[in-house]
C-alpha cells in the first residue's frame, strides 16, 4: 500500500461506503459533543421527521455558550431566550437519551475542555461536533472538526456525515525549546500570520516536529484549536506517550486489559515516513516572539515589540481596504508602538486558553502584582474541574489578590453570547481566538494574545511584552 | 432543502476578504431554538446603525436592495460554524454566492440548505464585480443545469465548475438524511467491524 498520512489513515478507517466515484464518502463519526446554541434546530429536525438518534451513547451535551460566569453558580439563566435554549437542550437530552452535563454539574465546562477531561476523546477516533473549534481533538490523534447544524442532525440520525477528503498540510515546527516567553499560542499565531486567514482553507493539518514532541498535550490543544483561524478543516497530531499519560485513568478511558490493547494500538498511529503532503509549511520557532493582533482578522498580528503596520504595505486593493477598515475599527494609527496601546479589559478564558497550564502561566504574572487602575480583568476557567484544580493549587487566590475576578466556567467573552459583553469602543486584551468585528460586543476591540500576555497587559494597563515581567523584579 | 435550478436577478459586490460568520450573523441573533427572525440578523451591525439603515452598506443602496446574489471576496464565511449565517442570508433573499473561495464549514452549511456557492478564478470574480458595480448593467442569471453565469444584461456568459453529486443535490433539493438511511445496513455492518477492531471506542 502506498505511504499514507495519519489523516488519510483515520479517514480510510472510517469510510462506510463511497457515495460516488469522485471521492464523496459516508464517514463514520465516533463521537460528538453538543452545545445549546448550534443543536436546537437539529433536534427539531429529528422531531419533525420522526427520526431517532442512531447512537445516543456516542454523544455528550454540555451547556457552555450562553450561561453566565458569575462567581455564584445558579441554575437559572439570566434572560428568557437563554432559559428557553437551555430548557430545550435539557428536554432534547431526556427525550433522545443523551448524557447531559447541566450548568450545576461538577463536570460542566467548555465542550472542548470537558470532552478530553472525561476521557471521551481517544486517538484514532473521528469526532465531528457543532463548533468550529472541534479541531481541538486533533491534539490526541483523533480527527476533529466542526460541522453546522444540518450536519449535526445528519450525524445524530445516522452516526455518519457525508464527507469529501481534504488536501493535507504538514506544519513542521523545528527548533528546540520555545524562546523565553513564547507559548504554543504565539507559535500558532505566527503560523497563521505567515500563511494567512485562508492559508489552510480546504486542508487537514498535521503538526509535527521536535517542538510538538516536546510540547504538552495542553499546548497541542491550543495549536489544534487556533489553526482553525487559518481555515484548517481538520487537525491531527500523532499520539505519543504524553497523550497516553493524559488519558490514563480518565473517567471514560479504557481500563485494565482494554487499556493495554488500546494504548498499543494508539502508539501505531502516525503518518508513514514516505507519506506525501499536498503542502509543507516549516517554522523555526527560535524566530518567534510573543504576538498580538492589531486588526480584526487573526492573521493581522505583529510581534509585541513592533509597531502597528501601515496598510499601504498591502499591494492588493481589497486587502489594503480591509486593513484600513480594521485600523479604523480598532482605533489605531499606523506606526504606533503596539505596547503604547492602553486596554480597558483583560479576558483570560475560552477553549483555546483556559486550561490549567494557561491559568498557571497567567498566575505567574499576577502573583504579587495588581491589576492596573481603570482595567477590569476576569479569568473564566475552561471547566468547572479546571476551576476546582486552580483553587486547589492556590491560583484562584493569586487572581483575587491581584484584583482579578475569578469566575465560573463557560465560553463567556470569547463570543460574548452570555452577559459578559464589552461596551462599544472598549479595548480588550484577550486569550481567545477571534478578533472579528463585534465578536466581544458591538464596537468592541479585541487584541488576541497568550494568557501570560493578557496578564501582563492587565497589570500594566497597556499591551506589554510579557518578557519584561517574567523572572525579573516585582513591583 | 430548497432546490436551485435557474435564478436571475441583481448581484451585490462585497469584495472584502475574510468576511466572517460573526459579521454575517451577530451573536444577538443566536439565541433561538428555531430558524426564525434571522433575516433581520443578517449583517445586522453593518446594515443598521442607531436603529436606522446604514447608507454605506451595499444592500441599503439603490439598485442593490433586492439582490439575490452576492459577489464576494476570498474566504467568505470564515470563523464560527453557526449555520444561522446561512439561514439569515437565505431569509434576506440571497440564493447564490459567487467568489474565489469559501470557508469549509460555511460552504458545507450552504450546500445543506440550497444556498449555491460558486467558486471562480480571481480574474472572473473581479470582472463580474466590476460589471455589477454599474447599476445599469446589473442583471445576472445563474443556470445550474447548464453551469453558466450570464451577466452584463445577457451580453456575457461564463461557465463554472461543480462536482456532479453536489450539482445533483442542489437541483433536486435532496434530503441527505433520507438518502443516507438507505445505507443503514452498511452503517450497521461498518459499526460491527469497527467495534471488533477498536472495542474501546464503544
Amino acid at each position: 500500500m502506498a505511504a499514507r498520512t495519519l489523516y488519510d489513515k483515520l479517514v480510510d478507517a472510517h469510510v462506510v461506503r463511497n457515495l460516488d466515484d469522485s471521492g464523496l464518502v459516508l464517514l463514520y463519526v465516533d463521537r460528538t459533543v453538543l452545545n445549546e446554541y448550534t443543536s436546537p434546530q437539529a433536534f427539531a429536525g429529528l422531531r419533525a421527521a420522526g427520526r431517532k438518534v442512531w447512537n445516543p451513547r456516542a454523544a455528550l451535551m454540555v451547556v457552555d455558550h450562553v450561561n453566565p460566569t458569575a462567581a455564584r453558580r445558579v441554575r437559572a439563566m439570566p434572560d428568557d431566550a437563554s432559559t428557553r435554549q437551555v430548557d430545550y437542550f435539557a428536554e432534547n437530552a431526556r427525550e433522545f437519551g443523551i448524557e447531559y452535563f447541566d450548568i450545576l454539574d461538577p463536570r460542566q465546562g467548555i465542550e472542548h475542555v470537558v470532552a478530553p477531561e472525561q476521557g471521551l476523546v481517544m486517538p484514532g477516533m473521528v469526532i465531528a461536533a457543532g463548533d468550529s473549534h472541534s479541531t481541538a481533538y486533533g491534539a490526541f490523534g483523533a480527527l476533529g472538526y466542526g460541522i453546522g447544524t444540518s450536519d449535526i442532525e445528519h450525524y445524530l440520525a445516522t452516526s455518519t456525515v457525508r464527507y469529501r477528503r481534504l488536501k493535507t498540510m504538514r506544519i513542521h515546527l523545528s527548533g528546540t525549546a520555545a524562546p523565553f516567553g513564547v507559548t504554543p499560542k504565539d507559535i500558532v499565531m505566527e503560523v497563521i500570520r505567515r500563511i494567512g486567514a485562508d492559508g489552510a482553507t480546504g486542508y487537514a493539518v498535521e503538526f509535527s516536529g521536535p517542538v510538538v514532541s516536546d510540547m504538552s498535550v495542553e499546548g497541542r490543544i491550543v495549536m489544534s484549536i487556533m489553526i482553525v483561524e487559518a481555515g484548517a478543516r481538520g487537525v491531527v497530531i500523532a499520539p505519543d506517550q504524553k497523550v497516553l499519560d493524559y488519558l490514563k485513568g480518565r473517567p471514560r478511558s479504557p481500563k485494565g486489559e482494554m487499556w493495554e490493547r488500546a494504548a498499543a494500538s494508539w502508539l501505531t498511529l502516525s503518518s508513514d515516513p514516505a507519506a506525501k503532503f499536498d503542502r509543507e509549511v516549516t517554522l523555526d520557532i527560535s524566530e518567534v516572539a510573543p504576538l498580538v493582533t492589531w486588526g480584526t482578522s487573526p492573521d493581522q498580528a505583529i510581534a509585541v515589540t513592533d509597531n502597528v503596520p501601515d496598510p499601504v504595505q498591502q499591494a492588493a486593493p481589497d486587502r489594503r481596504a480591509a486593513a484600513m477598515r480594521a485600523l479604523s475599527y480598532m482605533g489605531l494609527t499606523p506606526g504606533t508602538s503596539i505596547q503604547s496601546v492602553p486596554i480597558d479589559f483583560a479576558f483570560i478564558g475560552s477553549c483555546t486558553n483556559a486550561r490549567i497550564e494557561d491559568l498557571r502561566d497567567a498566575a505567574e504574572i499576577f502573583r504579587g502584582r495588581r491589576v492596573a487602575a481603570g482595567v477590569r480583568a476576569i479569568v473564566v476557567p475552561g471547566s468547572t474541574q479546571v476551576r476546582a484544580q486552580a483553587e486547589a493549587e492556590g491560583l484562584a487566590k493569586v487572581f483575587t489578590d491581584a484584583g482579578v475576578e475569578w469566575r465560573q466556567s463557560g465560553c463567556s467573552m470569547c463570543l460574548a453570547m452570555n452577559d459578559d459583553v464589552l461596551k462599544p469602543g472598549e479595548r480588550c486584551a484577550s486569550s481567545t481566538n477571534r478578533n472579528f468585528e463585534g465578536r466581544q460586543g458591538p464596537g468592541a476591540r479585541t487584541h488576541l494574545m497568550s494568557p501570560a500576555m493578557v496578564a501582563a497587559a492587565a497589570v500594566t494597563g497597556r499591551i506589554t511584552d510579557v518578557r519584561s515581567l517574567l523572572g525579573g523584579s516585582r513591583q | 432543502m430548497m432546490p436551485f435550478d435557474q435564478v436571475a436577478g441583481i448581484a451585490a459586490p462585497m469584495m472584502a476578504p475574510n468576511v466572517d460568520t460573526d459579521v454575517i450573523m451577530p451573536k444577538m441573533f443566536l439565541k433561538g431554538v428555531d430558524r426564525s427572525g434571522l433575516g433581520e440578523g443578517a449583517f445586522n451591525l453593518l446594515r443598521f446603525s442607531g436603529g436606522k439603515a446604514n447608507p454605506d452598506f451595499i444592500l441599503n443602496q439603490d439598485g442593490y436592495r433586492d439582490a439575490c446574489f452576492l459577489v464576494v471576496g476570498p474566504n467568505f464565511g470564515c470563523g464560527s460554524s453557526r449555520e444561522h449565517a446561512v439561514w439569515g442570508l437565505q431569509q434576506l433573499g440571497i440564493r447564490a454566492l459567487i467568489g474565489t473561495s469559501f470557508a469549509g464549514i460555511f460552504d458545507d452549511n450552504c450546500a445543506n440548505n440550497g444556498l449555491l456557492t460558486i467558486s471562480l478564478d480571481p480574474e472572473r470574480v473581479t470582472a463580474l464585480a466590476s460589471v455589477i458595480a454599474d447599476r445599469t448593467r446589473n442583471d445576472v442569471a445563474v443556470d445550474l443545469a447548464a453551469q453558466t453565469i450570464r451577466f452584463d444584461c445577457g451580453r456575457r456568459r461564463m461557465p463554472f465548475e461543480i462536482e456532479p453529486a453536489r450539482k445533483e443535490a442542489f437541483l433536486t433539493g435532496r434530503d441527505f438524511i433520507a438518502s443516507t438511511l438507505i445505507h443503514a445496513d452498511d452503517i450497521r455492518a461498518f459499526e460491527a467491524r469497527h467495534r471488533a477492531a477498536s472495542p474501546w471506542m464503544f
